[in-house]
């Protein structure tokens, strides 16, 4: 599952080292550094039907351990205080905020972005968001898909409003609402047939 | 976010022991760690500083659930928003609470939060959240209240104090108050009883300190006696937008009607309160009275008597009456 190489992940702390301005990363790579005095908690997750034992600061959130140290940067990290949906995953099948969950409380497998697609088969909630253009810059795309996937599954997708009504926690800034609530349409039947 | 020392509960008692103390829970060094959603957040903004963090997500078979019978419905502290919200007997029986539930916060946040820790909450107040802020009696005991003088469009109109105008921000809550519901607690004196509407304080020159509960003490769960003005109850949320969002105005009614008239009714309102608000002026105003909107006018203007508003908060006197009067109109309508 850790990757070998260069990842975007290591590019991207790479370039704000040599930049004097990077917030967001900047925080990101705070937050991921386990300090001295919050000794390390050895942690078993099962991520994507793979575990991993992992020694982590009890601070450090399933987000940051997802990214940081599984290297699995689909999980996207917007407000990091639960407010846009972005760090969506499911855990222990239901669709929870990964910035609002600390690594070390996790008892049931986690599925992430990168764990939908089967044999390299896309998800059918994947292949619909490409087939409706249900995006733009993408960022919030892996929260709105995981989200997606757990509104059929909690049979909340029968019309246009209950979708609306059941993606709320998801925000999508560049506003590409009309085309999610038709991918959500079309891949609800498809996952259940 | 300051370090702290983690440690799972093994079963209630023992999280009363390791978290029992002195002084307001919400200030106490050892924390209980439930769906996190309030925790966690305020521990980034650094609100919250816990030296260690207790997680009850292990009890959550022994503190879950959800059960209804002729007396009432229990409703276990470690259930998920979520879980409750769709609960055939909560739905059918007692809809003001399910309500509560699902209009509140987003379908993720209802999968973590628990019951126990949504009505522990921490208000919604920018300068209680934002260490940047100097002021906030809340955080900085003593400190003043930015607030007052600031932006407080959002801010409480019933219950404040000259020392906090912070609103309880939360939907269930105000539906248990509004239903005269009962919390059972553990302590390092057994566990105990109590009125729902007893859980929270208001601010006066206090602010700091929230509820009655000690350090140490868990909320086992809710009791919401039967009653025949369950069914006819409903729960009214106004906000910004449609969808999760905070409530500026909301109302849970119940009421128990003889044709036209009102024999009981229970008032909780959501939004505009320091804490979880329960109108028994409100409540006196309708009972023995027509249910017209003569009658529910009444009982909202009687439920806002005592407000006090800052500005920019103005507005919501004349908007929880009329989103008081409108649940009332409605509840009146139910088929039940």
């Amino acid at each position: 599952m850790e990757r070998t190489g260069v990842s975007r992940r290591g590019l991207l702390g790479a370039t704000a080292a040599t930049a004097a301005a990077a917030p967001m990363v900047g925080k990101a790579a705070e937050a991921a550094q386990p300090r001295a005095e919050s000794g390390g908690v050895p942690v078993t997750l099962e991520v994507n039907g793979q575990r991993r034992t992992l020694d982590l600061d009890p601070r450090m959130t399933l987000l940051d351990a997802l990214r940081e140290r599984l290297s699995l940067t689909g999980s996207k990290k917007g407000c990091d205080h639960g407010q846009c949906g972005a760090c969506t995953v499911l855990v222990g099948g239901r669709r929870i905020l990964s910035c609002l969950t600390f690594a070390v409380s996790v008892r049931e497998p986690v599925t992430t972005i990168e764990g939908l697609a089967e044999g390299g088969r896309l998800h059918p909630m994947q292949a619909a968001f490409i087939e409706h253009d249900a995006f733009q810059c993408g960022y919030c795309t892996p929260g709105q898909i995981l989200s997606a996937v757990a509104c059929v599954q909690e049979g909340h997708a029968a019309s246009a409003a209950e979708i609306r009504e059941y993606m709320s926690g998801n925000l999508c800034r560049c506003a590409a609402y009309p085309h999610i609530v038709a991918a959500v349409q079309q891949a609800g039947p498809q996952m259940r047939a | 976010m300051r370090p702290f020392a983690y440690r799972r509960a093994s079963d209630p008692a023992d999280a009363v022991r390791s978290a029992a103390g002195a002084g307001p829970p919400t200030e106490a060094p050892v924390q209980y760690l439930a769906g996190g959603t309030t925790l966690i957040d305020l521990m980034k903004l650094d609100v919250m500083r816990p030296e260690q963090v207790v997680d009850l997500n292990g009890l959550s078979g022994e503190l879950g659930g959800v059960e209804a019978d002729a007396r009432g419905l229990r409703l276990g502290a470690m259930t998920r928003m979520a879980e409750a919200a769709r609960h055939p007997a909560v739905l059918r029986d007692y809809p003001a609470i399910a309500q509560s539930l699902r209009l509140a916060a987003s379908p993720q946040i209802r999968n973590m939060a628990s019951l126990g820790g949504n009505v522990l909450q921490r208000t919604r107040c920018n300068y209680f959240r934002f260490t940047d802020f100097a002021e906030c009696n809340k955080r900085v005991p003593g400190s003043g209240c930015a607030a007052m003088q600031g932006v407080n469009r959002k801010h409480a109109v019933l219950g404040v104090s000259d020392h906090c105008i912070a609103s309880y921000p939360g939907d269930f809550a105000t539906a248990l108050a509004a239903l005269g519901a009962e919390v059972e607690i553990a302590g390092a004196g057994g566990a105990r009883r109590m009125a729902f509407e007893e859980l929270h304080r208001l601010p006066g020159d206090t602010p700091n300190v929230e509820t009655t509960l000690a350090p140490g003490d868990l909320i086992l769960g809710f009791f919401v006696p039967a009653g025949p003005w369950t069914r006819r109850s409903l729960y009214l949320k106004l906000r910004d937008r449609e969808s999760y969002e905070f409530a500026l105005a909301s109302a849970a009614v119940a009421l128990e009607l003889d044709r036209d008239v009102v024999r009981q009714a229970r008032i909780g309102l959501g939004g505009v309160a320091a804490k979880p608000w329960r109108s028994h002026e409100a409540e006196a105003a309708l009972i023995g009275r027509r249910l017209d909107e003569i009658g529910a006018g009444r009982a909202a203007q009687a439920a806002f008597a005592s407000a006090r508003t800052h500005g920019d908060n103005a507005y919501k006197v004349e908007l929880g009456k009329r989103t008081l009067t409108r649940a009332l109109l409605a509840a009146g309508r139910l088929e039940v």
